[in-house]
């Protein structure tokens, strides 16, 4: 019996040629994206959102034109963070003008992410919903030209994965973590994915710095992975903190 | 996809596509030498894994639309949808069990997989759940 690849006729439902055209249409609206960077890490709680938010206002006040992706689709606070208009049509004009897409803006005030389809066993399928809804958030909006394109990634390596599919080629990252150990040993596993999927390190960020939490996990993951520190972000920062951080980008 | 005719060892053709409404799909193909025809039916969760991925099952006739991902989300607040016609109908339930009525069929979808409740499907569910004047 033939197999698979042996039978030459195309087949009609042409998925392969669906999925194609998913990803056409992704990259024709990042066509004028200059740099796209995922602001991730391996740990959650350690600042990703705030650090990605306070970066893009930095580089919009520095003249640059800049997006956000809110990749974290079960806890979006983009919207929060860059104060977006409720129940405008994406990209929205968050602070400093930076467009910003989140699947908070589509969610009624702190309704939980939830699909439509059967209940049970839906492990099997809840992931493919949530990559495709990914996938609109990043190819259905019409986000013009940009310098960049910060995508704020939940914790975990999921959507990093997911973001290197949709995207073709896996996007810089930015490291975010906190001093501490903990927080290394989880960053490390994360940094050592996006190494072997192919991004370029930027540098790390360590946030927190200078409080109760004790820990020299920048420094080691700067030095294991030979990248820089770009920047130490205290419990107050100030715009000068996020300026700083934006002109080593 | 593909499915083979193994005694003409010829690649079937895909014929037709049914969405029944209860969550399943129906397709069918056909060899195009002895015409013979088979049929494909996936359950709801092979059904919705295929959906997931904003695909379908004998391709697609028109483009997809914007978020349709993301609006069958919000549309639908993770609970399935309601046809005009099927909210029309639920109009005419009395107010102080409307609500009540409302979660039977809407739980009923959501168990089967159904996305979008329909007439037929509020038919289907009384019979089945013996909703009486429902």
């Amino acid at each position: 019996m033939r197999t698979y690849h042996q039978l030459t006729d195309p087949d009609r439902s042409g998925l392969p040629q669906q999925i194609a055209a998913q990803r056409r249409r992704v990259a024709e609206q990042l066509a004028g994206v200059r740099r796209i960077v995922a602001v991730m890490s391996g740990k959650g709680g350690v600042g990703k959102s705030y650090v990605t938010a306070h970066l893009a206002r930095a580089l919009a006040r520095a003249g640059r034109t800049v997006g956000v992706l809110d990749a974290d689709l079960n806890g979006p606070t983009i919207p929060g963070l860059l104060q977006t208009p409720p129940a405008a049509s994406p990209p929205t004009l968050g602070l400093d003008g930076v467009k910003c897409v989140s699947m908070g803006q589509f969610l009624d005030e702190g309704a939980p992410l939830a699909f439509p389809g059967p209940m049970s066993e839906s492990f099997v399928w809840r992931g493919a919903m949530e990559a495709s809804a990914l996938r609109e958030l990043l190819g259905d909006v019409a986000w013009g030209s940009l310098d960049f394109l910060l995508l704020d990634l939940p914790p975990g390596m999921q959507r990093y994965m997911e973001l290197c599919d949709l995207l073709g080629d896996p996007p810089a990252v930015l490291t975010v973590t906190i001093p501490t150990s903990e927080s290394r040993d989880a960053v490390r596993r994360a940094m050592r994915a996006a190494v072997e999927r192919g991004s370029v390190l930027l540098g790390i960020v360590e946030n927190m710095v200078g409080g109760e939490l004790r820990g020299t996990a920048g420094d080691d993951l700067a030095n294991e992975f030979k990248v820089p520190v770009v920047a130490r972000i205290p419990w107050h920062p100030t715009p000068d903190t996020w300026s700083a951080l934006g002109s080593r980008l | 996809m593909k499915f083979l005719c193994v005694e003409c060892d010829q690649q079937m053709a895909f014929a037709e596509r049914q969405v029944p409404g209860d969550g399943t799909l129906a397709a069918t193909f056909k060899c195009p030498k002895c015409g013979r025809v088979v049929a494909m039916l996936t359950n709801p969760m092979e059904t919705q894994l295929v959906s997931s991925l904003g695909v379908e099952i004998g391709g697609r006739t028109v483009p997809a639309e914007a978020f349709e991902t993301v609006g069958k989300i919000v549309g639908t607040g993770g609970g399935p949808a309601w046809s005009s016609d099927a909210q029309e109908r639920l109009a005419r339930v009395p107010s102080f069990v409307r609500g009540m009525v409302k979660k039977i069929y809407g739980d009923y979808a959501r168990e089967r997989g159904i996305i979008e409740i329909t007439p037929a499907v509020m038919d289907t569910a009384r019979a089945e759940l013996g909703l009486e004047g429902m």
